[in-house]
């Protein structure tokens, strides 16, 4: 067994048992560190996969930046209720289970060729995916598809500060349709 | 024993089972967007080890843009739950029912 064999089994436990904990969770607070241990597991198959520059942003942006934003919402709309585990509908969670391993055994299927008979051990030409060789292919090869992500951004700052006004009007609505469900039986 | 791309691609396809089990099965709309979050990561997984197995540099990019994407997607829906959380107290999807019949 090479050590790439060993991390490799090792994280890959820990990040499938990290999505389990989240899914599995009751309090949202275990499904973020659930899904914070799948995040780091992640960084470290990007590493064994040399892609070291997206294994620091892995780091930053989702392991750091995203989670904290994920914890710092479940903090402000109140971590101590556990959610309710009881279905409303019967079928709803056999259902639902039986419906995402059917995706699963089709992804399989569908991967099938190239797991099999594909390219089998790593035999392309080598990927160094170090800062100097991803900012070549970026701003090079990719410089509009970039320029585009910065217009994404942009759009998605503004939709969030639009959806953060929260005017009197729109106040009184909204008392007005919790009252009337309030009100009706 | 070596670790081939196949077992990467395979850990993909069960992280992303995961992924939508978790959508499918809870209610918690928080718990439900980090579902998302652990399928692109899982596809994010397939692109870096596919990009090594074929050779190209062109598999860590397309994890760039998804991470960029999944950034704007992540600020927009927590303001969104926060937004429903102020009006109605809550972000269990089975209590936004207001549009149903």
């Amino acid at each position: 067994m090479t050590a790439e064999t060993v991390v490799f089994i090792i994280f890959a436990i820990a990040s499938i048992a990290g999505g389990l904990v989240m899914i599995g969770a009751r309090n949202p607070i275990y499904s973020a560190m659930g899904l914070l241990t799948s995040m780091f597991s992640m960084a470290v198959f990007y590493v064994l996969n040399d892609a070291h520059f997206v294994a620091a942003v892995q780091v930053i942006i989702y392991a750091g930046a995203v989670m904290t934003l994920f914890l710092f919402v479940i903090m402000l709309i109140g971590v101590d209720k556990a959610e309710d585990t009881t279905e409303r509908l019967p079928f709803q969670r056999p259902l639902a289970l039986l419906l995402s391993g059917g995706l699963l055994v089709l992804i399989i299927v569908a991967g099938r060729a190239a797991w099999v008979t594909g390219f089998g051990i790593f035999s392309g030409g080598e990927v160094n995916g170090t800062i100097e060789n991803v900012a070549d292919e970026l701003f090079g090869t990719w410089l509009i598809p970039f320029q585009a992500t910065v217009l994404l951004l942009t759009i998605a700052a503004v939709g969030t500060i639009a959806l953060a006004q929260f005017s009197p009007r729109v106040r009184e609505a909204a008392a007005e349709v919790v009252q009337a469900e309030a009100d009706s039986p | 024993m070596t670790v081939t791309v196949g077992w990467y691609l395979a850990l993909g396809a069960a992280l992303f089972g995961i992924g939508a089990a978790g959508i499918l099965l809870r209610r918690n709309a928080l718990v439900m967007f980090m579902s998302i979050e652990l399928m692109l990561n899982a596809v994010n997984l397939t692109f870096v080890a596919a990009g090594r197995a074929v050779g190209l540099l062109e598999g860590q990019l397309s994890v760039l843009f998804v991470m960029v994407v999944a950034a704007a997607e992540v600020t927009v829906g927590l303001a969104i739950i926060v937004a429903v959380f102020r009006r109605r107290s809550t972000a269990s999807v089975d209590e936004l029912a207001g549009m149903s019949g």
